[in-house]
């Protein structure tokens, strides 16, 4: 990885152009807009909310004749509408906007057609569907089983899990970001950092050979990169199958408990109301879940910064 | 027709006005044709109520109707507000109806196999009329609809809208999240152009290190897994992205899939009405509330 990040001037723009325009490229330069976009506008309504519970909090008279949502609202005003016309007008609506957008859209930019499939000729970089880079991204520091089986694995498992360990009673059909902070921060960073992020990653950032090119550097074929890929018990100097295997397994164990314990004093803090509610099982998956995401990201930063290809050696896998 | 060539007959059978006239008198203005058309046995079997808009109409043109009935006749008037829904899910859905008629026409257009593939690709492109918009159409739509699958899932977790009742309706649309994604993922392989096979080479080489299931995977090969029976056979139809793993990319991206993800949209909508239509805007909570529950 070149860490120098090149001056304006020195950018390859030619190469950004390429990459931003590159047909199947533009809908994660759309992600790139859409994303803050709503977000943005999540903690907009969040906040309005948010001001409104302060108010009626502070005000208990209010709190008791309140409509208790920011949109307007009288007194004899009927609290539902027809949905002829007026659900159905806004669908319609929508349905021509997004079809003009897809009309548009196709006409401007042709799908992309390589040539015909040829195993001997290998795409370099090659690269999956943009949606899976982010996958792809975590090859480079978890083996294929765990970052192409068991990782999506427990993403799709923890991701259905959500309304099963979440007891929070607050924010249930509206926007909020007081009532519901360890869930929303968790929630997002999961969702922008480690997929979107890494999807972004996959795409504009590995080039050829999967190496890391920064924004607007030239992506080479020919680069070669002379890096020393190390597992973590040799900075240690740890040999021997078992003391490598033990050391690896005590290293996850003591980040984990790290992990594990300062969230938990955090929780016990600040939450005190969340452990009340949860259950020993709901908690426990609520950790194991959260434990887990921090040491990808962990592994991560240990690849990125000091080059650690495994952590943890054993003779059947390597994490 | 002018006066002229009327006149002639009418006068000879002594009637006093012209037939154009006769006629004219038959000839029904539109609003009392309007008023007829809707009496008659035909209309009336189609449409079971009148039209105008009370609000006995308006809820029965949602009831009655066997595409809008999935809509409740009256909805939470601010759950219409952009801000709220974004209006993800249901431009997901239509997406989903959109590549399914794209789709269809495409397959008219394509066949399955190794060299034909291609080949039909680039027919549609040059020589197919409008084949170039409609294979841009169904890829963008595509792209688009995994979009807006996350971005309708954010909105639903920014509102809490998993929590209670609604919690089992959030895994159906965690699978159907997963659905979206290999629906695009196996369409990807189809053109057999060097983009769509190594993306589909690196997809499924995870599979191959699958663990216990497949041949590089912890425990695969002391279970007795090879390259040729393993979870990554099993899903391209071979040890390597060939003819059969075309056919099948095909048959779960046409029929399989789509099948399964609709039979999971129709519990997704059916569950959305049934646990009380969509979440919000609720009224908000205060901590006293929160704290009796």
């Amino acid at each position: 990885m070149s860490t120098q990040l090149p001056f304006l001037a020195e950018m390859d723009w030619h190469q950004v152009w390429y990459l931003i325009s590159r047909p199947d490229n533009v809908p994660i330069v759309l992600l790139l807009i859409l994303c803050p976009f709503y977000v943005w506008l999540a903690f907009r309504e969040a906040r309005k909310n948010d001001n409104l519970i302060a108010q009626l909090e502070a005000d208990p008279e209010l709190a008791k004749t309140h409509h208790r949502t920011t949109y307007p609202y009288k007194k004899g005003w009927p609290k539902t509408v027809q949905v002829w016309p007026h659900l159905l007008k806004r669908e319609f609506l929508a349905m021509v906007i997004v079809t003009i957008i897809l009309i548009i859209w196709s006409i401007c930019l042709d799908a992309p057609l390589e040539d015909p499939a040829n195993p001997n000729l290998t795409m370099n970089p090659s690269k999956a569907p943009w949606y899976f880079l982010g996958l792809q991204e975590l090859l480079v520091y978890f083996d294929p089983w765990i970052a192409g089986v068991v990782l999506p694995s427990i993403i799709l498992l923890g991701l259905m899990a959500i309304p099963y360990i979440d007891v929070n009673p607050r924010g249930n059909g509206y926007y909020t970001w007081k009532q519901r902070k360890f869930a929303i921060g968790t929630f997002l960073f999961g969702f922008l950092v480690m997929w979107v992020l890494l999807v972004i990653i996959g795409t504009f950032i590995r080039g050829p050979g999967w190496l890391w090119f920064n924004p607007g550097e030239t992506w080479d074929h020919h680069r070669v990169d002379h890096q020393f890929n190390r597992d973590l018990h040799e900075f240690f100097g740890i040999e021997g199958t078992w003391p490598v295997f033990f050391f690896g397994l005590g290293f996850i164990s003591i980040c984990a408990g790290a992990i594990g314990g300062v969230t938990h004093a955090c929780i016990k803090k600040m939450m005190p109301d969340m452990l009340k509610r949860m259950s020993f099982l709901q908690y426990q998956v609520t950790m194991q879940l959260w434990i887990m995401m921090m040491l990808v990201l962990v592994k991560i930063i240990l690849r990125l910064t000091f080059v650690v290809k495994n952590v943890w050696v054993t003779p059947w896998f390597n994490v | 027709m002018t006066d002229t060539d009327t006149n002639k007959p009418d006068q000879e059978e002594g009637n006093k006005g012209g037939l154009f006239t006769t006629l004219r008198s038959k000839v029904k203005s539109p609003s009392e044709l309007n008023k007829e058309l809707k009496e008659t046995v035909l209309w009336k079997s189609i449409f079971r109520h009148k039209l105008d808009g009370s609000p006995r109409n308006r809820s029965l043109a949602v009831l009655s109707n066997v595409f809008l009935h999935l809509h409740p006749a009256r909805i939470n008037r601010d759950a219409v507000r952009y801000n709220f829904t974004w209006g993800m899910g249901g431009i997901t859905f239509y997406l989903f109806v959109n590549l399914t008629l794209t789709g269809t026409l495409l397959m008219f257009y394509f066949h399955p196999s190794k060299g034909e593939a291609y080949r039909d690709i680039m027919f549609l492109q040059y020589d197919v009329p409008f084949g170039n918009l409609l294979r841009n159409m169904h890829r963008w739509g595509a792209h688009a609809m995994v979009i807006t699958t996350w971005l309708h899932m954010v909105r639903v977790f920014m509102t809490g809208s998993y929590k209670p009742p609604r919690e089992f309706n959030w895994n159906i649309g965690v699978l159907l999240l997963l659905f979206t994604m290999l629906l695009s993922f196996t369409g990807y392989l189809l053109p057999d152009d060097q983009l769509g096979f190594w993306a589909v080479t690196v997809g499924t080489n995870m599979a191959r290190a699958t663990p216990i299931l497949g041949h590089e995977g912890p425990f695969g090969p002391e279970l007795g897994f090879t390259a040729f029976n393993d979870v990554r056979f099993a899903l391209l139809g071979g040890s390597v992205v060939d003819a059969n793993a075309l056919l099948r990319a095909y048959i779960w991206h046409c029929i399989a899939i789509p099948i399964l993800a609709s039979v999971l949209m129709i519990v997704h909508f059916w569950r959305v009405r049934k646990d009380g239509a969509i979440s919000g805007p609720a009224p908000v909570m205060l901590e006293s509330e929160a704290a009796r529950k």
